[in-house]
């Protein structure tokens, strides 16, 4: 023991009390959060400040163009003129309410327009089916999705006389239809495909590995456009004259094509994340190569490639527009078509045009990015438990 | 007993993966040229026939001559034009599909025969007239034109001398222009831009004082300026851009069925026969000339594969060449193109059908 604090005489005692100390930081409450997460520090507040000033300066000039100076009703381009209705004009939505069944259609026939509704319908329940993960019979979802719709979408939009579908030519297609269809081939084709590429490029067996490479370098090599134009204009006149194969078809297989050899490397860069003692642990336990590559690696591989593979769709859907080049009524081109309608010509409606091509793209691609972050946390909850 | 072979971390390295893609996209596509068909010749019409519908290349959307309505049913004068074939072939204007046709595309599409006839306000040049097309008929006299603000004052080209003017990039407008006004000894300014929106945003924000480009084009242009009435096109032309329907070359039938196709329209026009009257004409035909042209006497439209009532039906489903332009171009459309170069012969234009006899 301490000699001195034994020692009566020299023992330390407190003569005057400590002053209060302040009270700790609040560290909860909203103000508290607040300044924790948009004013750590300098640097911090002074982005946040920014942003905070660019919001102010464009919600509001947004809202004003979008909503309050927009016109939504209107016969023609006059109506959307700022002497005519009296204050400056925004977005002139009459024109999108005239063209709407243009744009979403093409020159489909009027009467038959039901077909192209239905198949909308039909992949609408399909993918909701598929995405909602709380819904039963999953398995038969994705039948559904990737073999019946297919199969029910071609009756449908092509027409079938043996079954009283008149038929629809291709060249009649337009607008969201041909978007959707071009994109919803493209997906649907891109991943299987891509994934047995993938799994090609790393096969054991020198013919499949080197086919795989070659066909994923091959088009990864040459640009979508030059595919598109060898598919609709070139191809044409290498065919015998008698042989056609539909110009709508031509551009598809392409884009699918091209898509697929994307997808592969994708997930090869998954396959190539997962250690190779997952494959040799599974084959020890017993399983054949195949299950092992299917129930082991590609659902590991798979997981990891979420963002890639999202990626890649994103991509892939914003490139359909494309198409337009080589002569397709895709979404874009159906509205650059129609706003060359003299009727509708106005400063206001080119603006308007290609602020709802805008908006239509963010949407949907905004969708699937956070469809895909969804999945992303719902696959990662086992490793943040 | 299996034995595991450890996968590799890496994938083996392919040696040479680019070049045997590349031989082997050689391998496939050289042998196909050869076993390519010259373009059937003396078959369009009976192909048409055949199929119930002609084929017709159109623009994807240039004011007055092919835009879609809101129902994507295509309007103008070059769709009039494929709907007059195909109401002297079938007596039906709805027997026709309309593929729009990209600039690039659209020779490919007709040497490859996805199109019948291509109606794309394609100028008829000898580069093109030689390059596997002919060009029957000029449907559309067009030539390169100048929007000017009504406060200028000038009433002629020559009046843009020292002037600024706005042109869209990668045309032939820029040499026309140069062309011009070298010849005549005069200074100009050319401010380029990429597409259309921007070179008539710099003109209207009075960056240039003109904006070029083929007179047909700059009354659509003009509509979407703030205020149409303070522009004005002027009439001069600075080239010749004759528009003109495309058919392929060898089938000399086809070529002279579209070709009096719109020649017939005009004889209409000429004849006084219009949409309103041409029932009563027929009944009651006031004219040998009328007589011949609506099929009454002679067996005119079997010379040319169809019937003898072809003129008949065109001007009763399409109209005459007046009809059709007024219904997309004239002053009942808000484009207001005069009919000027293109006002029949006798009325100080250019359009000139050779006599049905």
């Amino acid at each position: 023991m301490n000699p001195d604090t034994m020692n009566p005489d020299k023992r330390f005692v407190r003569e005057s009390m400590i002053p209060p100390a302040p009270p700790p930081r609040r560290i909860s409450g909203p103000l508290a959060r607040i300044r924790a997460t948009l004013f750590p520090d300098l640097a911090n507040g002074l982005v946040t400040l920014a942003i905070l000033a660019a919001l102010v300066w464009l919600v509001p000039a947004a809202f004003r163009f979008l909503v309050v100076e927009a016109v939504w009703t209107g016969a023609s381009g006059e109506a959307c003129r700022p002497e005519v209705v009296g204050h400056p004009v925004g977005a002139c939505w009459a024109f999108i309410g005239d063209k709407i069944n243009y744009l979403a259609y093409g020159s489909y026939p009027t009467a038959e327009r039901w077909r192209p509704n239905l198949f909308f319908g039909l992949l609408a329940f399909g993918v909701a089916w598929m995405l909602w993960l709380g819904a039963p019979k999953r398995t038969w979802g994705a039948v559904y999705l990737f073999l019946v719709v297919p199969v029910l979408a071609y009756v449908l939009l092509a027409g079938a006389p043996a079954l009283g579908l008149v038929s629809v030519a291709t060249a009649l297609w337009g607008g969201l239809l041909v978007t959707v269809v071009v994109s919803g081939v493209g997906i649907v084709a891109a991943l299987p495909l891509g994934i047995l590429l993938a799994l090609g490029r790393r096969s054991d067996w020198p013919v499949v590995r080197i086919l795989c490479i070659g066909f994923i370098e091959f088009w990864r090599g040459v640009p979508l456009i030059t595919v598109l134009f060898m598919a609709n204009v070139m191809l044409p006149l290498f065919l015998p004259g008698d042989l056609t194969v539909d110009r709508l078809v031509r551009p598809l297989v392409g884009i699918a094509l091209f898509a697929s050899a994307y997808m592969a490397e994708v997930v090869r860069g998954g396959l190539q994340a997962i250690p190779a003692g997952q494959r040799q642990a599974a084959l020890a336990l017993g399983l054949t190569p195949f299950q092992a590559t299917r129930a082991v690696v590609l659902p590991q591989a798979l997981k990891i490639v979420v963002p890639g593979i999202v990626n890649t769709l994103i991509g892939l859907f914003k490139d359909t527009t494309l198409v337009a080049i080589v002569g397709l009524a895709d979404f874009v081109r159906v509205l650059e078509a129609a706003r060359a309608d003299p009727r509708w010509s106005a400063p206001a409606v080119p603006v308007t045009a290609y602020v709802f091509a805008a908006l239509f793209y963010f949407a949907v691609c905004f969708g699937m990015a956070r469809y895909a972050g969804f999945i992303e946390r719902r696959l990662a909850a086992g490793a943040v438990r | 007993m299996r034995v595991v072979r450890p996968q590799a971390a890496l994938p083996p390295k392919a040696a040479l993966p680019p070049k045997a893609a590349l031989l082997l996209g050689l391998a496939l596509l050289v042998p196909l040229p050869a076993s390519a068909e010259p373009a059937p010749a003396e078959r369009t019409l009976a192909q048409v026939k055949a199929r119930g519908h002609l084929v017709c290349g159109v623009s994807p959307g240039v004011a007055g001559f092919s835009v879609p309505d809101g129902q994507g049913r295509w309007t103008g004068l070059d769709v009039d034009f494929c709907r007059a074939l195909a109401a002297a072939i079938f007596d039906d204007p709805q027997a026709v599909r309309f593929i729009p046709q990209s600039s690039a595309a659209r020779f490919t599409a007709l040497q490859s025969g996805e199109i019948d006839v291509l109606a794309r306000n394609t100028t008829w040049t000898l580069s093109r007239d030689t390059a596997a097309m002919n060009f029957p008929a000029i449907t559309f006299y067009d030539g390169q034109g100048f929007l000017v603000r009504k406060s200028l004052g000038i009433t002629a080209v020559k009046g843009l001398d020292r002037a600024t003017i706005c042109l869209q990039q990668g045309t032939t407008t820029e040499l026309n222009l140069a062309d011009w006004f070298r010849t005549r000894g005069l200074t100009y300014r050319v401010v380029t831009f990429a597409n259309s929106e921007q070179t008539l945003g710099a003109y209207e924000s009075g960056r240039c004082d003109a904006y070029s480009t083929d007179q047909s084009s700059l009354y659509g242009e003009r509509l979407k300026t703030a205020h149409p009435d303070e522009h004005v096109i002027l009439e001069e032309a600075i080239s010749k851009e004759p528009f003109a329907p495309g058919v392929r070359q060898g089938d000399d039938q086809w070529r002279d069925l579209v070709a009096w196709t719109h020649y017939a329209m005009l004889d209409a026009e000429e004849a006084g026969i219009g949409q309103a009257n041409v029932a009563r004409m027929r009944d009651d035909a006031p004219s040998p000339d009328v007589r011949r042209i609506l099929g009454l006497e002679g067996a005119y439209g079997e010379r040319l594969g169809l019937t003898a009532d072809w003129v008949f039906r065109i001007v009763r489903h399409v109209g005459n060449y007046g009809d059709s332009f007024a219904r997309n171009l004239g002053d009942a459309t808000p484009l207001k193109i005069p009919r000027g170069r293109n006002a029949l012969w006798n009325q100080g234009g250019l359009q000139y059908g050779p006599p049905i006899r």
